[in-house]
This record gives C-alpha cells, structure tokens and sequence, in this order.
C-alpha cells in the first residue's frame, strides 16, 4: 500500500510562494500527473514529495506514514529526473545497481532485480556501456530502470521527456505507461505538457500560480474544466475563449459575440446561466473540434454562420481554420474535405451543446 | 573561410614558438650550463656551446649526502602537504559548494580572500606565533623541516579549495539529488559520486599543490637554517654559494635535477588532466 497524501503544503521561498496549499489524495497504484505552465509549482510540489526540498508549511504522507521532515533516501522512493542524472563514472549496471548496493543487497539479488527491470525497458545488451556511450532515449531508458530495480514505494518523475525529440518522446511516453501498467507502482509525474499529461494519467492535477486548479480524470478535464485556466491549457489547439454579452431573446438567452454574431444559448442551460445575465467580463469557451463544417442537417443546438477564412493549416485528416471574431482569433476543426482556404469564405457549425461559460472575473466555469 | 584559418594558425603558431623559445630557453641554458666544468663557465668561451662535456657534477651531487637531505627533504615536505591538502580541500569544497548552511557563501569568498594574503607579509607573524608557541609548550618548531608541512597548507588549501568548488559547482545537482534518493549519505556522495567525476579537478589541485610546497622558498628560508632541515630551493643556494664563490655548474644541475620531480609528475597526470569526466552525466 503506498498511497502518497498532501495536505495544504506550502513552499515559500524568502518572500514569495512557490506553492500556496496544496491537498491532494493519490491512491495506491496510481499514475498522476501534474501539469501546469512553468514556475506554477508542479516541480517544487513533486521535490517536496522527494524530501528534495523542505516543506514550508502542511503534510507529506506516503503510505499513511508521515515523512514531512524525514530524508529522502528513508522514504522509499525514486526518481527520475529532466537530464537523466546518471553517474557519469559508472556503468549501466553500476548505476541501476548503486542504490541496491549502498542498502547492501546480497549480490545475486542485485543482479537479479537489474536484469528484470533491463528486460522490462529493453537494455540487456548495454548493461556494460558508460552513460555517455548511450543516446538519449537510452539514458532515460537507464534513469528508470534505476527507479525500478529499488522496487520503491513510489514513483517521481520530473519531466522525464522534455529533453527527447518529438519522435522518441511520443514512443517513450508509451514506454512509460507500459511500464507502469507492468509494475503497478504508485507514480507521480511533472510536466508542463498537457498532451503527455492526458495519455498518461489515471488522474490528472492541472497547477496554475502554486495552487490546484482542478483534480480529474483526463475526460473529465477535457469535457468539464472547473475553471477558465484548465479549459485553456487542456486540449490542443486550445479551447477558443472569447469576450460574449449573455441576453435575454424571446423564449430564452442568447449569447451575443459579435453584432452579426449571436447563439440561443441550449435550453437545458438557461436556467443555470439566467443569473448571469447582463453580466460583464463573460467568456464563451467552445473547442477547435466543436466547430465543424456545415453539412447537411444540423442537429439540435447545432448552429450554422459563415466566415472569412484567414488560415487554412491543413493537417491531413483535418484542415484548421483560422478565423477572426471582434478581437480575437478563433480556431475551428473542418474536415479536409470542406476544401477551405485562406481567403475563401466557409460555413461553419459551431456545436453549443459543448459551450462553456466562463465568468472572466473569478475565471470560474459557470 | 578556409584562406582565415589558415592565417589564423600561421599566426598562432608564431606566438606559440615565440612562447615556447622564451620559456625552454632558461632551462636549455641550464641543461647546457651543467654538462660543463667550472673552469670552462669560467672562461666564457660560448655560453651556447659545450667543449668539453662532462657528468661530472651530476655525479657530484647526487653522491653528496647533503644534496641527499635536501631532496628527500623536499619529496617528504611536499608528499604531505599534498596530502593534507587534499584531506582539508575536497571535502571543505564539497561543503562549501553543496551542503548550503548560514554563511557558506561568506565563507567561500573567505577562504579565497586568505589566498590573497602574500606569503612575504604572512612569514613574520607565524614566526612570531611558532615562537610563541615553543616558549610555551617547549616544542621546538623553529629550524625543523616537518614544521614546513604546517605551513604550506596555509598556501595550498584556500587555493585548492577554490579550484575544487569551481569542479563541484559544474556537477549537475541532480547526480547528488539521484544519489540521496538512491539512499547515499553525504559522505558516500562525496567519495562514490563527487570524487570520481571531479578527478580531473582533483589532480589539477594536486599539481598545484606538488608545485607550491616543491617550489617554495621563502618559508623555508625563514624557517628552517641547520643544513640537515633544508629543502633542496634553500639548501642549492646555501651550500652552492660559498662566500662569493658561485659554482655556477652545481648550481644549475642541482636546479636542473630539481625541476625533474615536478616533469615527471605533470607528464603522468596530463592525460587525466585533460579527460573530461562529467561527458555523458546529464543531457549533452
């Protein structure tokens, strides 16, 4: 049972916080990420976790124990870091064996859990070869193998991909999960990636300015998202968020973007956003892949307009549009099939039964 | 491009040449100077060009039991404060540039300041104090070669401290980070991770130190007078000038034999020298 608890922990340094109240419960076995543009304390969090960094203010507990002040090298854990930190000096298997050796394991023991966990990433052939003898996804390879061979209580990983090309990053991120689903140890992950953030995680921690935005699984965030942030930063290309007036119209509300541009707000919601009428500081939120050619039938709450196409990217199985509204520049998802270009003008349907609102003030969803 | 480079290599290697005539002269001129007899310096026929060469002076001195003392002298003086150098240095880096406590940087910049300190304004006062210190113990410290393994230190160490945070500062602090998870303490990051990949810094220290307690001369001078205490920079000027007499042949093979400790020692210890050991450590 290794289930990592934080309760309102706080970093500060000299003056200024680094991480302002953190409570987060991560059960046993699981993979959670935290994610957040940098300097939102993900990485500070994650170095408390370790006993890297002492904790200001608040809890730490792995496995129910409390290990607030306790030494890293006493709570059982391992960690891979952004530039592998391997022992330069060292072998392949010097370096996965180094902690095991520094506990005095019998050497059998040490051989055997090195070779199991060289097996598990593929290195079996490199165990004699020197860091600097290997490429980069090979290190990573050895910086978690090292992690495996201690059997630990916990997993941390501190933005263990950002060092690798595009290529190796998207193949070791599947590594990583493989690896996980194979040893099932309770694993906590940082990076400022949302991509990665949502293919690897049980649960995801969204971090902005040393707080939690939002906790949740990786739909929950996307289809969800409790605050303006979370619903900016999940999702690629972002969600597009954009000033709107919320009116009363004959049987409804009616959101308002532009003089020309108007939706019935859906049925369902009108009762939940009538208070906001009138309001200022509104945000629409509808994603990229909620705007979609016009063809055909629209179903319910589906809504055609036409606009100027700006910027055609086509990326093969679908083109994105780039288009303006008032002051901002709205991203739409259309099949390549629509044949938009830039220039061109291009009826689009934009789903609203997808729509979020966002009260810009305390950038709450509402 | 290429026509640039070109330039730029003819004209390094000018400089280079000009470099190396302007140091290896002295010593060619000493090489030269100890295959003569005195009586052919005397003449001054050519001070480039041997008549009538001899080994007579090498085997001179290296039968004279005087010249001896002087060398196992200095081999002893030097050993030690190698060792005490380097004992004090590394693991005061280590603190100095990774445990960070109240006043470590203070602390850094001070050891560094006390290297400042000239030796020629230090010699005084630590002989007044070693004075002191036999009028009130009755250890005899003044004229006794081993009290010279007390005071290089006083030299070596800030310097060498100095050199060996600069090496530890360029270990990544995720290896000692990775190290304390995999369960290391303090000391076993020191000796199992910091020591081996700041070899190269650690011999660079250990020839500055060699060289320093090799070469000093005027502690010695200071401190030390009976012809069997002597290191072999005092002893060569002391017992190869009589009165106004210099025997300009001992003189220059004892230099020259002098100098060889040092050659040899930077022959063997360039090649760790120049490796870099932190290749491959972290992203490259």
């Amino acid at each position: 049972m290794a289930q990592v608890t934080l309760r309102r922990l706080m970093k500060k340094y000299d003056d200024t916080f680094a991480v302002r109240g953190i409570d987060l419960d991560i059960a046993d076995k699981e993979f959670v990420v935290l994610v957040g543009p940098s300097g939102c304390g993900k990485s500070t969090t994650l170095r408390m976790i370790a006993g890297l960094e002492d904790v200001s203010e608040g809890e730490v507990l792995i496995g129910g124990e409390e290990v607030t002040d306790v030494p890293p090298k006493d709570r059982n854990i391992a960690m891979v870091f952004q530039n592998y930190a391997l022992y330069p000096h060292m072998s392949v298997y010097e370096n996965m064996s180094f902690g095991l050796r520094l506990k005095k394991f019998p050497r059998q023991e040490i051989a055997r859990r090195v070779e199991n966990a060289a097996r598990i990433l593929g290195i079996s052939e490199l165990l004699e070869r020197k860091p600097r003898q290997l490429s980069g996804g090979q290190r990573q390879r050895v910086a978690m193998g090292r992690a495996i061979v201690r059997d630990p209580k916990v997993f941390l990983f501190d933005e263990p991909l950002s060092n690798l090309d595009a290529k190796l990053r998207v193949q070791m991120r599947t590594e990583i999960k493989k690896v996980h689903q194979k040893v099932r140890t309770t694993t906590v992950y940082v990076t400022h990636d949302q991509v990665e953030a949502m293919t690897l995680a049980d649960r995801v921690v969204v971090m902005n300015g040393g707080l939690i935005e939002q906790i949740g699984t990786p739909a929950e965030l996307y289809h969800s998202p409790a605050t303006g942030f979370v619903a900016g930063f999940i999702g690629s290309p972002a969600m597009n968020l954009m000033a709107c007036a919320l009116e009363e119209a004959a049987g409804g509300l009616r959101l308002r973007l532009a003089d020309v541009l108007a939706f019935p707000v859906p049925a369902e919601r009108t009762a939940r956003y009538r208070p906001h009428v009138g309001k200022a500081e509104l945000l629409f939120g509808l994603r990229p892949e909620h705007i979609a050619d016009a063809r055909g039938p629209l179903e319910p709450n589906r809504h055609a307009f036409e606009i100027p196409v700006e910027v055609a990217e086509p990326m093969g199985m679908e083109t994105l549009v780039y288009f303006p509204v008032q002051d901002f520049q709205v991203c739409a998802r259309v099949s390549s099939a629509a044949g938009a270009a830039a220039g061109a003008r291009l009826k689009l349907a934009a789903d609203l039964n997808h729509m979020h609102l966002i009260d810009a003030r305390s950038g709450r969803v509402l | 491009m290429k026509a640039d480079r070109r330039k730029a290599m003819v004209w390094a290697y000018v400089f280079l040449v000009i470099f190396a005539a302007f140091f290896l002269t002295p010593p060619l001129y000493m090489l030269i100077t100890s295959l003569k007899t005195n009586a052919e310096i005397s003449a001054a026929v050519s001070p480039w060009w041997i008549f009538h060469p001899t080994l007579d002076n090498y085997i001179e001195l290296l039968t004279a039991s005087t010249y001896l003392t002087f060398f196992r002298n200095s081999a002893l003086v030097s050993l030690l404060v190698v060792l005490i150098t380097m004992a004090v240095s590394i693991p005061a880096a280590f603190a100095l540039s990774r445990m960070r406590f109240w006043g470590s940087a203070t602390l850094a910049t001070g050891v560094f300041l006390t290297y400042l300190v000239p030796e020629t304004l230090l010699f005084i006062p630590l002989f007044k104090t070693f004075v002191a210190v036999t009028d009130v113990t009755g250890i005899e410290l003044i004229n006794r070669w081993w009290v010279l393994v007390l005071l290089y230190p006083t030299l070596t160490v800030p310097f060498c401290t100095w050199i060996m945070i600069g090496y530890f500062a360029s270990i990544p602090k995720e290896l000692d980070e990775a190290a304390l998870i995999d369960g290391a303490g303090y000391l076993q990051i020191l000796t199992k991770i910091f020591m081996p990949v700041a070899l190269p810094g650690i011999i660079a220290a250990t020839i500055f130190a060699f060289t320093v307690s090799w070469a000093q001369f005027l502690y010695p001078l200071a401190f030390t007078t009976s012809i069997d205490q002597l290191v072999l920079p005092v002893g060569i000027i002391t017992t190869l000038i009589r009165g106004d007499v210099f025997t300009w042949a001992q003189i220059m093979t004892g230099a020259l034999l002098g100098a060889a400790p040092p050659l040899v020692i930077y022959a063997f210890l360039m090649d760790y020298y120049i490796a870099g050991l932190t290749a491959g450590a972290t992203k490259g």
